[in-house]
């Protein structure tokens, strides 16, 4: 299989003969942020001209279609927009605190980047507690958002931030269980580990029903933490005006913004990674002609590929059902989600322990 | 017999929630369905109703006459003051005074195409056009005058 | 605890829900009390698009008045136009033509179809689903074409004068609403799988914002929002007018009160329009579509009063005259003034999402409130 490694062994190297081991470590790491925040540039563009391409098609419209070939362009045009609007900070809000909001969400969007698995042997950082580490550095969002709210000095900002709080507490819990279902079958918390782990089948075929449930579990509960619709009720358009950025403009608007389109591609890479195998192209058991064919594709497209159709299914959702209400959310969250998904787990537990799974 | 209501009541929710997302995904994958209409590119083909309320025109003939005797019909009638009917007194050869108008000033700006001042026209003089962009950057040019500069009524319309 | 709500106390958020905010459609002013999420109090403040359309009415003579009564109720000005006719009519003691009659009916029908399309969109988006107001509006824009190819304009047609029509109807009138009929008939079952059936949205309506019939009728709440309640208040039933008396067509009823019954009435109650158009379209009887009347209408010394149904309730049209050739008063009694005041008894101790929600159910158009 075709891989990246030698490229970023090439340069590990090069590095490591030029300068003292200090410098090139030093070297090494600005060239991992530069890949970051060009990859996060890169992915804000295209997810939101994807999204209003998928809401545009399912609302029968044509969408976006005169800056560049198709409309293409569109997002970089908005992008300028945002770059050259005032960035506006109201009388009366804690400055400090509403100009820091923003950044948090957005350093955190950028800290889970860290341990996720782009392709073969490109990972940033290979860490043996990556997916807790996901899972517990996403919990921070929440704060940037609190944050916002309280700084606003808005009610509606106040009363977003508050839902937003609840919702995000309340779904950790079920998308942590849903995890969980795939960590009990792998027995490894490292996402290598666990990509290399379903190199002869994806863990939501290998996994039987527990893996198909804690599946869908998972896509309802991160759909939730990163408040997309139908669990939008921190920035509930018809109820809140724009909930927690109500008092934002320009670019302190552009990074929540690009926040939540990040979280959403995260959440959606961890998805990938858990439940159909990351990186690791499609393999059904002996057939081999089959097999060699798949892995002629390069990893980072399976990656990519897998990781897209689970963002198009969260765009899905968003632009077909109604948004929910506050009571009903939690509802669904504990009296639905979070019973399922620990009898599931328990039911995972027996399967992985009697050994059951492929 | 709880939990058989309560799995049954999560399907039903799960199926429910599958036919809405069947019914966009039909939308999203078939493009013919798409009804956007590109206005200003379709401006060519763009044909209006026959009988759409456009704005109010006074047609004229080739040879530069209209049908109006500056009766004011149209402006008793006009429930906005649109209309303003100025007329004079021309001389006939025969050296009668005939009453006809000198102007006949609409007011795009006050008017709400309510179509009662054609009904009102008992000489069928004006008429309501199929115009609609109607936008301008000057406020005054919104106020027209209908009938062409030297026009003449035309002959047997009293 | 009934004492306890409606009370402002300590630590209760007052927030301002208006002028300006997408869940009003419009310039309507809520002062909400609120606990928590819980809503305490609702106050309605109007006055933001007051143009005193009955005070300029006045001034205008009995031909003139109707086209400003297309302005308030903008979703069905073509059902307002007609209860204005009737009046002037009625003063007059003029009898339309049979045809006029049933065009008139044609058109309000449609009418009332576009403006229930409309409003399941718009509170289908308020609820948080965007999709459906596209796909209302597909619908609704066959409707407005037909409207502009006979009427000449899309939302304030002005096409209904005193004794008739302005304009008979177009040619191809019969085939384009037959052609309408048969997208809608197509469409329909999508409303269900969109919205109705979605068990979300179920959860939203149901046992949400209930209305007693006793308060709808002491509220003076009519239209779907009272019949959503049991109350049987459809005019067209209860006091037809221009020929409504020999159709047939049911007054939908629905007896839960709360949100998705108001929704459901709503649904049901553009199938009935289906039913009543299919009944005329191939029905026009040949003759005139208008009956001669004078050229400068009076109505003698008096009191005129008539009501119609429209999309959103009664509709009243009051008229004092003195004899001369402009009314001397004019009331008009719009529903969406006397249905907006029972949201502060619907939704009181209920969630505050849900207030857009009732007030989606409420059909509420802020012009018609205001007037």
């Amino acid at each position: 299989m075709w891989s990246l490694s030698s490229i970023s062994n090439a340069i590990h190297t090069w590095l490591n003969e030029t300068f003292n081991p200090t410098w090139a470590m030093i070297f090494e790491m600005v060239i991992v942020g530069v890949c970051v925040i060009g990859l996060f540039a890169v992915l804000g563009l295209v997810l939101v001209i994807m999204e209003r391409k998928v809401a545009a098609w399912i609302q029968i419209r044509l969408g976006p279609n005169r800056v560049g070939p198709k409309g293409m362009f569109q997002s970089m045009a908005d992008t300028v927009k945002l770059l050259v609007k005032e960035g506006m900070t109201p009388n009366g809000v804690d400055k400090f605190l509403f100009n820091l909001a923003p950044l948090i969400a957005m350093i955190v969007a950028m800290l889970l980047m860290a341990p996720i698995a782009f392709a073969k042997d490109f990972v940033m950082w290979d860490l043996n507690i990556g997916v807790l580490y996901v899972t517990a550095v996403s919990s921070i969002t929440v704060i940037g958002i609190l944050m916002a709210g309280w700084a606003s000095n808005n009610k509606y900002s106040l009363m977003g931030a508050m839902r937003s709080g609840a919702q995000i507490v309340s779904y950790e819990l079920s998308a942590g269980l849903s995890i969980l279902t795939i960590i009990v079958f792998t027995g490894s918390l490292n996402i290598s580990d666990i990509v290399l782990s379903q190199a002869n089948g994806w863990w939501i075929f290998k996994g039987h029903f527990p893996a198909i449930v804690s599946f869908v579990i998972f896509i309802i509960a991160v759909t939730a933490e990163t408040n997309r619709a139908p669990f939008d009720l921190a920035e509930a358009e018809s109820e809140l005006t724009a909930g927690f950025h109500t008092e934002y403009s320009g670019m302190k608007f552009a990074l929540f913004f690009l926040a939540e389109y990040i979280n959403v591609f995260i959440v959606c890479a961890i998805g990938a990674t858990l439940f159909l195998g990351g990186w690791m192209p499609f393999h059904i058991g002996n057939w081999e002609a089959f097999n060699h064919i798949m892995d002629y594709i390069p990893s980072g497209l399976w990656f990519f590929g897998k990781t897209f159709f689970l963002i198009f299914l969260i765009m899905w959702f968003r632009w077909t059902f109604p948004r929910l209400r506050i009571d009903q959310l939690l509802n669904l969250e504990w009296k639905y989600l979070l019973p399922i998904s620990m009898f599931n787990l328990l039911l995972a537990t027996a399967l992985a322990i009697l050994g059951w799974h492929f | 017999m709880f939990i058989v209501n309560y799995i049954k009541e999560v399907l039903s929710a799960v199926r429910s929630l599958l036919v809405g997302l069947r019914r966009t995904g039909y939308y999203f994958t078939h493009h013919k369905e798409i009804i956007t209409e590109q206005y200003p590119d379709n401006r060519d083909t763009l044909k209006m109703a026959d009988r759409f309320k456009g704005e109010v025109v006074m047609p004229h003939d080739e040879k530069n006459e209209h049908r109006c005797t500056g009766c004011t019909a149209c402006e008793l009638a006009c429930p906005n003051g649109t209309i303003k009917v100025i007329t004079k007194f021309d001389i006939s050869p025969e050296g009668k005074k005939k009453k006809a108008i000198d102007k006949l000033v609409y007011h795009l700006e006050l008017c709400t195409m309510c179509n009662l001042c054609v009904v009102a026209c008992p000489s069928d003089a004006i008429v309501m056009a199929q115009t609609f962009e109607h936008s301008v950057f000057d406020r005054a040019s919104l106020t027209k005058i209908l009938n062409n500069p030297d026009s003449k009524i035309m002959e047997g319309v009293e | 605890m009934v004492e306890e709500i409606g009370n402002t106390t300590e630590g209760d958020l007052i927030i301002n829900v208006g002028p300006q905010h997408p869940a009003t459609h419009g310039v309507l002013h809520l002062i909400i009390t609120l606990n928590g999420e819980t809503i305490k109090k609702v106050e309605p403040h109007l006055g933001f698009i007051h143009r005193s359309i009955e005070k300029m009415c006045e001034s205008l003579s009995y031909r003139q008045f109707i086209y400003v009564t297309s302005r308030m109720d903008y979703l069905s000005s073509h059902i307002n136009n007609h209860a204005c006719a009737l009046t002037v009519e009625k003063g007059l003691q003029i009898e339309v033509p049979d045809r006029a009659k049933v065009i008139r009916i044609l058109m309000d029908e449609l009418t009332r179809i576009a403006s229930h399309e409309l409003w399941w969109g718009a509170m289908a988006m308020d609820l948080g689903a965007f999709t459906p107001f596209f796909h209302a509006f597909r619908e609704r824009e066959s409707i407005n074409d037909i409207m502009e190819e006979t009427c000449g304009a899309r939302l304030t047609m002005n096409y209904i004068v005193p004794g008739g029509l302005m304009q008979d109807i177009h040619p191809n009138f019969q085939k384009r609403v037959k052609d309408f009929l048969s997208l809608y008939k197509s469409k329909i079952h999508e409303y269900d799988e969109l919205i109705t059936g979605n068990i979300i949205f179920q959860n939203r309506m149901k046992g949400v914002g209930y209305l007693s019939p006793e308060d709808a009728i002491s509220f003076g709440v009519t239209g779907p929002a009272a019949r959503g309640s049991g109350v049987s208040c459809d005019i067209r039933k209860l006091y037809p007018y221009d020929g409504y008396e020999n159709l047939q067509f049911d007054e939908i009823l629905e007896t839960a009160g709360d949100s998705f019954a108001r929704y459901m009435v709503r649904i049901r109650e553009m199938q009935q329009s289906v039913r009543i158009i299919e009944q005329l379209i191939d029905n026009i009887p040949e003759g005139d579509f208008q009956t001669k009347t004078k050229a400068v209408l009076k109505l003698p010394k008096g009191e005129f009063y008539t009501r119609v149904e429209t999309a959103r309730g009664e509709f009243g049209v009051y008229i004092v005259s003195e004899g001369g050739t402009t009314p001397y008063r004019i009331k008009f009694r719009s529903p969406g003034f006397s249905n907006l005041s029972a949201l502060d008894k619907m939704a009181r101790g209920e969630k505050l999402g849900d207030l857009v929600a009732m007030m989606g159910t409420l059909d509420l158009v802020i012009p018609d409130i205001d007037r």
